[in-house]
């Protein structure tokens, strides 16, 4: 029996297990991520009656099925779905439903629970899930009777994908998928206590534009919101009528395109050296979309002072979190961008536009060089990443894991369509880059993927490498190996005297890892092998493993140190 | 100066008395999903009243707190931002009615012996709700200094039992922001296509 999300509404008698996935269907969703257990059984039994509708990608482990999702949303910007047990399975979804939450994530997890009539009593796989997930969850649901089924999905659904993204969480209990109701299907259009589309002020959309008109230094920040808003055209009818530079927090990256002549760059502890320097010299800063993150802001009493401030944002507690606004525009940059644009005159800042450009060549010439073609023998993640640049021409989706081979990535992947990067910004969550590049992958896959990983992140989810050789997905994992947990030993080494404290991983032999896993792998241990390897990578119809060794003491700069302030940006360690 | 302080309730370290009224569905386990928005941010919750408002179906948390004002604006856009949270507001001191109940159980014996009822129930304008041989149960409606002024002189006399209620409270403006607001929102919860 299947029912086509097209239909019209029919009332059909159904379980509650085969409600979650008409729900499902109905609302288009047609990749689930999961894992089955004991209390999620019902589910999956009905899920078996829908397998022409909904592909269904068993992971290894329940942090692969949704880090999965979350690359699967993130690439797509659909609702990304995960299904786990009771109990184990789902306080193992937890570090990823954070991830989401901090980045947020459009994402409907569904776990089973135990039957109404055990809940509170300690029964077998019983975790309070909805009390642990609170704190990191847009909203979630406990379901005790089928009939709740239909409508509580459509709030899930509703709720991750409107107003600032992030995930829900719909716990099932165990007899509510056994029951039985009269199955009809509407979509949530509208909920009294929660606004996604905030009214916008028109009068501080002028005032705004007022700002911006007479500034001599303004500055673009740009955020995830315009990518999450899919917003890329409007802004980038904001920026050129407006000639302001721009840049980009780790998830704004592709905001803009990385070779247009206004992007100036990476916001941040790792970002470029104008983009820090400029932030304390600008007269207007616009932050469009994003959230003033510590990672950004450095020492908030020394950021931006000099600057009025305005600052486009959906979430409205996020306006005068962190920085307060001068001019809070609280809306959808969708919406409100173009309202800007029009208010706007047309400018060019180019002297100012040249300034960022001068110190870029700083820039270069301390840092950027040395990464990308050193002189020394030992491979660099900077160099490895520039050779794909090459090949790739900015067509393909960069993912990352967490650490120096990120912040590499992010400072030198060459983006220019949206939605062509994935990484776990907020949270850091290493162990994301795999399970995250195969969502990618299967949400994207036309596209080549191309994960970028370090050596102690690979192997917090390497399991997934078997859900990867179950479906064939050509991922393309960069191992960017140093023998180190390498941002942790870079700090080590410039904050704690050198004392590289539990920083040194005795490795696998990953391409016997991969091998075993069936997975292609290569290993790169000099520099003449680097091109020809990183072809063949590329070429290979299926995943591949493509393991470079790389120098092991290698820093990322520039930097913010913690507690700094954006202008205290270093290009070299402090002698 | 020293009215003025007692009215906004700052000791001079930035920190008031604020008290934050929110309006919500009547869903199980928002009080969690409240709550940890004050631990998250490290607020200490002075008193917390839940009960039915005015509106049917919809429930107000009353919840007072001692903080900065930054603080404790950030803390109501945090829960306004909850998804079954309706509305959030924080009123100052000034800004609000606000009244607490407090009941005390006394030996009958201590206080016939004692010879206080009659003044004591007329300078606190307490009212007397039970006597028994063993022990008189008397109620004080008021703000917390004038329940524990009375809680001070009835702990001499053998006090048995005493509680205090959380704090209620109604904005001074002649009409409650929330319901102009709910006008808009109408009656229906969820709305489905």
């Amino acid at each position: 029996m299947t029912i086509k999300s097209t239909g019209e509404p029919k009332k059909l008698r159904v379980t509650g297990a085969e409600a979650i996935m008409l729900s499902l269907i109905h609302e288009g969703v047609d990749t689930i991520f999961g894992y089955p257990g004991g209390a999620i059984m019902p589910a999956y039994d009905a899920l078996m009656n829908y397998s022409d509708q909904l592909r269904h990608i068993l992971t290894r482990h329940e942090q692969g099925a949704i880090h999965a999702a979350q690359g699967y949303a993130r690439v797509t910007g659909r609702v990304g779905v995960c299904m786990a047990t009771s109990g184990p399975g789902a306080t193992n979804l937890i570090t990823g439903i954070a991830d989401a939450q901090i980045d947020s994530t459009p994402l409907v997890c569904i776990t089973g629970q135990v039957a109404a009539g055990l809940l509170g009593t300690d029964a077998f796989q019983e975790t309070d899930v909805i009390g642990i997930s609170m704190p990191v969850t847009k909203w979630n649901y406990l379901i005790t009777k089928a009939q709740e089924i239909p409508e509580i999905m459509a709030q899930a659904i509703y709720i991750a994908r409107t107003g600032r993204p992030g995930p829900v969480l719909i716990d099932i209990a165990k007899n509510a998928q056994f029951g039985e109701l009269d199955f009809e299907y509407h979509k949530c259009v509208r909920m009294r206590s929660y606004v996604p589309e905030p009214r916008i002020s028109l009068d501080n959309l002028k005032a705004a534009a007022a700002l911006i008109n007479k500034a001599k230094k303004p500055y673009v920040l740009a955020g995830q919101g315009i990518i999450l808003g899919g917003a890329e055209k409007e802004f980038l009818q904001f920026v050129e009528k407006s000639g302001i530079p721009v840049a980009w927090t780790i998830l704004g990256a592709c905001a803009l395109p990385k070779d247009h002549p206004l992007n100036v760059g990476m916001l941040g502890m790792h970002g470029n050296y104008s983009t820090n320097l400029k932030t304390n010299e600008c007269d207007l800063l616009i932050g469009v979309g994003m959230r003033f993150d510590d990672r950004v802001t450095g020492d908030v009493a020394r950021y931006a002072r000099q600057a009025k401030v305005i600052h486009l944002e959906i979430d409205k507690a996020e306006i005068n979190k962190v920085i307060p606004a001068d001019v809070p525009i609280h809306g959808d940059v969708k919406d409100t961008l173009p309202l800007l644009t029009k208010l706007i005159e047309k400018r060019a800042h180019e002297s100012w536009l040249r300034e960022f450009k001068e110190i870029d060549r700083i820039e270069y010439d301390k840092v950027i060089r040395h990464d990308l073609f050193p002189s020394k023998p030992g491979l660099t993640m900077g160099e490895v990443i520039n050779v794909i640049n090459e090949k790739t021409k900015g067509e393909a989706i960069a993912v990352t894991d967490v650490g120096q081979h990120q912040m590499f990535a992010s400072r030198y992947f060459h983006f220019k369509n949206p939605r062509s990067f994935v990484t776990s910004g907020g949270l850091g969550t290493m162990g994301f880059g795999l399970p995250a590049a195969h969502g990618a992958k299967i949400g994207a896959p036309d596209k080549q993927v191309i994960l970028f990983v370090g050596d102690g992140g690979f192997q917090m989810t390497i399991q997934e490498l078997g859900t990867i050789n179950q479906t064939q997905a050509a991922v393309k994992i960069v191992l960017l190996n140093n023998k180190y947990l390498g941002m942790v030993r870079q700090w080590q080494q410039l904050f704690f005297d050198k004392r590289y404290s539990e920083t040194y991983l005795l490795n696998p032999d990953f391409i016997k890892v991969a091998e075993g896993f069936g997975i292609k792998g290569k290993k790169v241990l000099e520099r003449h092998q680097l091109n020809s390897a990183i072809q063949e990578m590329l070429d290979f119809q299926g995943p591949y493993l493509l393991e470079v060794s790389i120098e092991k003491e290698d820093n990322v700069f520039p930097m913010v140190p913690t507690g700094a302030s954006v202008s205290e940006v270093i290009l070299e360690p402090k002698q | 100066m020293s009215d003025g302080k007692k009215l906004n309730g700052s000791n001079g370290d930035g920190k008031q008395t604020f008290t934050i009224s929110a309006f919500s569905e009547n869903h199980i386990g928002l009080l969690n999903r409240i709550t940890i928005i004050f631990t998250r941010r490290q607020v200490n919750i002075e008193s917390l009243t839940v009960s039915g408002s005015a509106l049917p179906g919809i429930h107000k948390f009353t919840i007072v707190v001692h903080d900065t004002p930054e603080k404790v604006e950030k803390v109501v856009r945090q829960i306004e931002k909850l998804v079954e949270v309706l509305k959030a507001f924080s009123h100052t001191e000034d800004e609000v009615i606000h009244q607490e109940i407090a009941l005390y159980k006394v030996p009958t014996k201590a206080l016939v012996e004692g010879d206080i009822i009659e003044q004591t129930i007329r300078e606190h304008h307490a009212r007397i709700l039970e006597v028994r041989p063993e022990y008189t149960v008397i109620e004080l409606t008021g703000h917390k200094e004038e329940t524990q002024a009375l809680f001070d002189v009835l702990n001499n006399y053998g006090l048995l039992q005493f509680t205090r209620s959380g704090r209620i409270a109604v904005t001074k403006s002649s009409k409650e922001l929330f319901t102009s607001y709910l006008q808009e929102a109408g009656d229906n919860t969820v709305e489905y296509a």
